[in-house]
């Protein structure tokens, strides 16, 4: 059988159940007489309960490839979501201040228990005009010259800086390449490392090679127990091993993309855990989670002086890498 | 420069741009660049460190970093093998000390004989420690580029070799210490959005390639017409992405140059030094 390539292919049949629970209850609403009505209502609890089964099987256990269509869900909260739900007074600001305006990055100040923060993230669409909107959440040159403007001001105004990691990579047309995609990411990064204010990342569901690398070099970097972290998408790696793009799941295998391996390799500072069947099944205890997060990670951060901050995330990034040392 | 004899010994080869039969002698004589097309053919780290530095008088360092298959992934073992026995090396960066025109400088000097020149652990582990003698000693760092990107086969631990060797970058930088790059053939995707695109100063190569997508994923993302000159030193120069395409035969006395003018600063705090730190 081969593998499901959308999140939704992988839970059509869970998706059938919950459909015709819904269809069931709207049944059971109408239904006047009220014998009828509790013995519709004892059937939807069998079937909740078969539902919630269900759900325990499908995602105990997930493999990698199931993690990349989780993270890829649709219908998980993307960056401007949990922006709402953590933050207030946030106040989107935009343009590259040199020509251009990015949507699939967005950020701006907001408060964070009352203490000022700079947020950053990529920023997928929903719908058709949505995706197109947001470039699938693939940030252009203007997108990360963006994010060093935000970063700048984040030092300049002792605010921390939040990211959202979200894409599944930076724009590769030739747009971007006319206007130098790559210098704009590795300024990015660069400029991450200047900062003297604690910086938290949360991946939260695509960790897509150098375009989230661009805004994720921070002090602390959690994952969501369903994103994934990659050095590049399974299918661009499969092309290029084996020239077959819809080996994608096997490639997702070879690539050790899951928040699990990212903290055995000590890439990544702590994995949130996720309510049962995804962040989407439940997104108010994922905001709490994340929320939870970040409160206790800059917390400890606040801590540190300015100059500590700064060494503290370059001694992090220094330490990682595996190599042997040989022999003579 | 100092032009060492043709290393094979055929008489004569092929240019792999303009196919027209060249005389060996003629072609190592012209630094492997095509008599006819000015095509230039891409050196191994050990050809590129004679032809640029002082005679005898690179220093490696690193040497005992070797790459080890951290994510057990398939085939990388044998592909590992396969580049140490073509290229003599553990990996595809070469890094050091040297002399240029008897300036101290810190170098790195990547191979895509190895395994397409690509950043894994100890590419991105010699970078940084070039980086970081460059900014500890305050000699100027100059790192020749060659590389398909980081390296698949290890993972996220590559990726993160792109802020590893970023942020010694900065540290380079934040010491005053200028950092040269040199792009050639191909400059791309994980090196390039790192280390090599925030150097102070960028020269290229004549026609190296330098991007940011290979063919390969950009087609998987959708991108299909794209410019004739797409991705090379000179259509990264009309974007103002490097600072000059510089040819083979005069790269020494361009870096010296900026060695000179660009790390006297430093050149002096070294001098001042007594030398090494």
């Amino acid at each position: 059988m081969s593998s499901p390539k959308t999140h939704k292919e992988w839970e059509r049949e869970l998706l059938e159940l919950e459909d015709f629970i819904a269809k069931a209850r709207e049944a059971a609403r109408k239904e006047a007489e009220p014998k009828s009505r509790e013995a519709l209502e004892a059937k939807i609890e069998d079937l909740e309960k078969g539902r919630d089964k269900f759900i325990d099987v499908m995602y105990s256990n997930l493999g990698p490839w199931e993690k990349v269509l989780i993270a890829r869900a649709e219908k998980r909260p993307y960056t401007l979501d949990y922006v709402q739900a953590l933050f207030s007074e946030y106040v989107e600001l935009q343009g590259d201040r040199r020509g251009f305006a990015d949507n699939a990055i967005i950020g701006g100040p907001a408060l964070f228990n009352g203490q000022p923060v700079m947020v950053v993230g990529h920023q997928k669409g929903r719908n058709i005009q949505e995706r197109q909107f947001r470039n699938f959440g693939m940030a252009k040159p203007e997108g990360y010259r963006k994010a060093i403007r935000l970063f700048d001001m984040a030092e300049r105004f002792r605010m921390p800086v939040i990211s959202f990691v979200d894409t599944p990579a930076a724009d590769p047309g030739v747009e971007s390449e006319s206007r130098g995609i790559s210098e704009a990411i590795a300024a990015a990064i660069m400029k991450m490392f200047e900062l003297t204010v604690p910086t938290v990342a949360v991946v939260i569901g695509e960790g897509g090679s150098g375009g989230a690398i661009g805004i994720a070099a921070s002090n602390r970097v959690l994952m969501l127990e369903n994103s994934v972290y990659s050095v590049i998408p399974p299918e661009g790696c499969a092309a290029i091993l084996w020239r077959m793009p819809e080996r994608g799941p096997d490639a997702s295998k070879a690539l050790k993309l899951t928040a699990a391996s990212a903290l055995e390799y000590g890439l990544i500072d702590e994995i949130l855990p996720e309510p049962k069947g995804g962040a989407h099944r439940s997104p108010v205890e994922t905001f709490a989670t994340v929320k939870e997060a970040i409160e206790k990670h800059l917390g400890a951060l606040q801590k540190l002086s300015p100059e500590v901050v700064k060494t503290d995330r370059y001694d992090k990034y220094r330490g990682m890498g595996r190599f042997e040392i040989a022999e003579g | 420069m100092n032009t060492k004899a043709p290393a094979n010994s055929e008489a004569f080869l092929q240019c792999i741009n303009c196919k027209k039969i060249l005389f060996s002698i003629d072609f190592e004589q012209n630094l492997r660049v095509c008599n006819y097309c000015g095509h230039h053919h891409r050196l191994s780290a050990a050809t590129r460190i004679a032809w640029t530095f002082d005679e005898d008088t690179f220093e490696e360092l690193d040497t005992e970093l070797r790459s080890g298959n951290p994510l057990e992934f398939p085939d990388y073992v044998d592909k590992l093998h396969a580049a140490e026995a073509k290229t003599k090396r553990f990996d595809s960066v070469v890094s050091g000390r040297a002399k240029l025109e008897e300036m101290p400088v810190s170098v790195a000097v990547a191979d895509f004989n190895f395994m397409g020149g690509s950043m894994g652990s100890v590419a991105g582990e010699k970078i940084t420690r070039t980086l970081e003698r460059a900014a500890d000693e305050q000699t100027p760092a100059i790192i020749f580029c060659a590389s398909g990107g980081a390296r698949m086969q290890e993972g996220l631990l590559s990726l993160m070799q792109m802020a590893k060797t970023t942020a010694a970058a900065q540290r380079c930088a934040e010491a005053g210490v200028p950092y040269i790059a040199v792009f050639t053939d191909p400059t791309m995707a994980g090196v390039l959005a790192s280390y090599a695109s925030i150097a102070d100063v960028i020269v290229a190569e004549p026609r190296a390639l330098v991007g940011f997508a290979g063919t390969r994923v950009s087609k998987q993302a959708g991108v299909s017409k794209v410019p004739d000159d797409f991705q090379t030193a000179e259509f990264c120069l009309k974007h103002g992405m490097i600072d000059r395409i510089v040819p083979r035969k005069e790269m020494r006395d361009t870096l010296a140059s900026l060695v000179r003018t660009l790390g006297g600063h430093a050149l002096s705090a070294y001098a001042a030094n007594g030398g090494k730190k």
